[in-house]
């Protein structure tokens, strides 16, 4: 660990923007897919429970 | 050879949902596990680039996605192509399951190299061969996405949209091997398969650990895709209604 201190960590040498930008967007769009594949989970089985139901 | 198992019952919708469902579990462990150690080795063991300082640790997001941005698209065209030529409809779901994630990660590759740009190069872009044959690649998929989500049958869907992925597979080699056609701005390849890496072995784990997550990512959220494909493409079949998630 090079580190020293918590804020150097954060600081990236003084490509935070760059270097966190590029994580938590990466993180941001990796969340945003899992969610949108739940939900599109959700809407496929109460499309099926639907139609069972109107049998 | 069929190693005591019939492959041919797994090619059936109904006998690869069940599946599906019980690798995607090991699929995301896995993704979690290797994560946490590339991340580790990203940020905590590799050591400060002497020419980049920390801009370069970008590295460790960029070069995996940009892999896996290419990977997917040929497993992709792969699928789509088996699924025309002997027009198994899981094939054809299994093209149309990778691509959003594909989509996905060339996103990640544009925009983390575009970070990486401005402050290297200080251009957040440049219209190299590199660079926009990956934003190329970007149009391919969305239009396999835009192509098949246009046409209402879903068997016609399919052959169309294998079309388009089987034609435009010709761009991944001209990514691939673009910084060595043209004088691009973008650096060479930093590791490959016929020369020793040219970069420190620490970092090379680093990002080789970040690209196997990335795998068992796309092998994950995949298949979770897949299974919803398969439900709402098959929700009339008989095999659905007993299964317990719609009970």
């Amino acid at each position: 660990m090079h580190w020293k201190t918590l804020g150097e960590f954060l600081a990236m040498g003084g490509y935070a923007f760059y270097v966190w930008g590029s994580f938590g967007l990466t993180a941001l769009l990796a969340i945003w897919e899992l969610l949108s594949l739940s939900h599109r989970r959700h809407k496929a089985i109460q499309l099926i429970k639907q139609q069972i139901a109107s049998n | 050879m069929t190693f005591g198992i019939n492959w041919y019952k797994y090619a059936s919708p109904a006998a690869f949902y069940p599946l599906a469902g019980k690798l995607v579990p090991w699929f995301y462990g896995l993704a979690s596990l290797l994560l946490v150690a590339g991340l580790y080795i990203s940020f905590a063991v590799a050591p400060t680039d002497f020419q980049q300082g920390e801009a370069y640790r970008i590295i460790f997001i960029h070069v995996p996605a940009a892999w896996m941005s290419m990977l997917i698209y040929l497993v992709m065209a792969a699928w789509a192509g088996i699924g025309l030529a002997l027009n198994a409809k899981l094939s054809a779901m299994m093209a149309q399951a990778l691509a959003p994630t594909g989509a996905l990660f060339t996103v990640i590759a544009l925009v983390t190299g575009s970070l990486w740009g401005k402050p290297m190069w200080g251009a957040w872009w440049v219209w190299d061969a590199r660079l926009t044959s990956e934003l190329i690649l970007l149009f391919l998929y969305i239009g396999f996405i835009a192509l098949q989500a246009a046409i209402d049958d879903p068997r016609r869907a399919d052959r169309a949209g294998a079309l388009l992925a089987l034609v435009g597979a010709i761009n991944i080699p001209i990514i691939y091997f673009s910084v060595r056609w043209w004088n691009t701005l973008h650096q060479g390849a930093s590791v490959s398969v016929t020369t020793a890496p040219k970069m420190a072995s620490i970092m090379l784990t680093g990002m080789l650990l970040m690209t196997l997550a990335c795998w068992m990512y796309a092998i994950a959220v995949a298949l979770s895709r897949l299974r919803s494909i398969i439900l709402e493409r098959e929700r009339r079949a008989d095999w659905v209604q007993p299964l317990s998630e719609v009970n």
